[in-house]
């Protein structure tokens, strides 16, 4: 972020000028990126993954990665990608991970799961009262599509109804649907409480769709979303903007604070953006198969620029 | 000058205080107190905001409330039907003078 160092303060100087020191507390969290493939290419990923990329987790890794998740007893396995639905050999992950944690988390776009191939899947998912959790930036169709790709808007709202019909995001099915809302442009997410009062409000209305909850989460500026704002010519005036709005009040709540992030290949990080900037768990490459336990408390979080996304308004947590 | 309006210029708007302190104080607590939530919230006010900027057609307004109105979360159909909203009650203010037109017209005909 050179061309940005005399508009605002290095990440790390601001801590260092507030005598704050970002470590972990109990990592129980455990995220997994299975890989970059996914069949959009949206505009706003901190991983730049796509249909073109091939990177995904194999059966090795997921090995390695359930035998961590034996042996570091986490209240929550939150999965990840690209979009995991695509990796071959999902299910044997979620099957490993299922008797490991009380909660069981995949993120999905919604698109991934629409296709036919998925069906298996979501039976899967069903039976092991997955929770998942589907990006919807939006309840405009043009701001979806200009994020995420042409005709993903009615992808969307089809999936969510094939969901809702399930019994996800239904009263007392125990299968939580929960929504991602990451703004489609160089601007700050909205106030998360009022933005789920408005997007419940919003789907049952013009869909009758119903969900358990949103997240309101800023982009994040690397991979294609940081692409995305130097060609818009966005770039500083975005990082200015994530810079102004610092908020120390977020450091305690910060996800990096109880997670420990694990790539398709093993590597290990602090979160799902420190992967992206390729800065490995303490500034070198370990892979989870080294890992007796998790990291324990008081072990310092690596960080960077991008860590402002995270700290702006009322935080990433 | 080449241009009167300068998109830097918003950020100096505090500046105005600079030879009226109290007056603009005054000011910029009342706009802060109007922007609350109250029985409208944030993001109502926001969209309220930017119909009338454009009404008055001002553009620091429309940088300003453009910007608060995606950042407390309306999308750009609800923006664009605000818009809409101002371009209603212009063109209304000016139609509803016909009126006044055809009064003075009616009087002065046979």
């Amino acid at each position: 972020m050179k061309e940005n160092i005399s508009k605002f303060k290095a990440f790390s100087q601001v801590l260092e000028e507030q005598e704050i020191t970002l470590v972990r507390d109990h990592a129980h969290i455990l995220q997994i990126n299975t890989g970059l493939l996914c069949d959009l290419a949206c505009k706003h990923c901190h991983l730049d993954a796509g249909p073109h990329r091939l990177e995904v987790m194999d059966r090795q890794t997921m090995d390695d990665v359930i035998a961590f998740a034996k042996r570091g007893h986490f209240s929550m396995v939150d999965i990840t990608g690209g979009a995991p639905e695509l990796v071959p050999d999902l299910d044997y992950l979620l099957r490993g991970l299922r008797p490991l944690t009380d909660k069981l988390m995949l993120r999905s776009n919604l698109t991934a799961l629409s296709d036919a191939d998925r069906e298996s899947l979501l039976e899967l998912m069903i039976e092991l009262k997955v929770a998942l959790v589907a990006s919807f930036p939006s309840t405009s169709q043009s701001q979806t599509d200009a994020q995420r790709g042409a005709g993903v808007m009615d992808r969307s709202i089809a999936m969510l109804k094939r969901l809702n019909g399930l019994g996800y995001g239904q009263p007392e099915s125990g299968l939580e649907l929960n929504l991602v809302a990451n703004p489609a442009g160089a601007f700050l997410p909205a106030d998360q409480m009022a933005m789920e009062q408005k997007f419940k409000r919003d789907a049952e209305r013009k869909w009758g769709i119903v969900f358990n909850g949103l997240f309101t989460f800023a982009n994040v500026p690397l991979g294609r979303f940081r692409v995305w704002l130097e060609k818009s010519g966005n770039l500083d005036g975005y990082l200015l903007k994530l810079a102004n709005a610092f908020n120390p009040c977020t450091l305690d709540g910060l996800m990096c604070k109880s997670l420990i992030s694990v790539a398709w290949d093993g590597t290990v990080y602090d979160c799902d953006f420190n992967l992206a900037a390729s800065i490995p768990i303490g500034g070198q490459h370990k892979h989870v198969s080294e890992l007796l336990e998790p990291p324990g408390p008081g072990e310092l979080i690596a960080t960077g620029d991008h860590c402002y996304a995270c700290t702006a308004g009322s935080g990433f947590t | 000058m080449e241009n009167y309006y300068k998109p830097e210029d918003l950020g100096k708007f505090a500046e105005i205080g600079e030879e009226a302190p109290e007056l603009a104080q005054k000011f910029f607590d009342y706009y802060g107190a109007v922007f609350a939530d109250g029985e409208l919230t944030a993001r109502e006010k926001a969209l309220i905001a930017l119909g009338v900027a454009h009404a008055v057609q001002c553009p620091y307004c429309i940088d300003a409330y453009t910007q608060s109105c995606l950042e407390k979360g309306s999308n750009l159909g609800e923006m664009t039907e605000a818009v809409h909203v101002a371009n209603a009650i212009r063109g209304g203010a000016s139609l509803v003078h016909g009126v006044q037109m055809r009064n003075i017209a009616q009087k002065l005909s046979m």
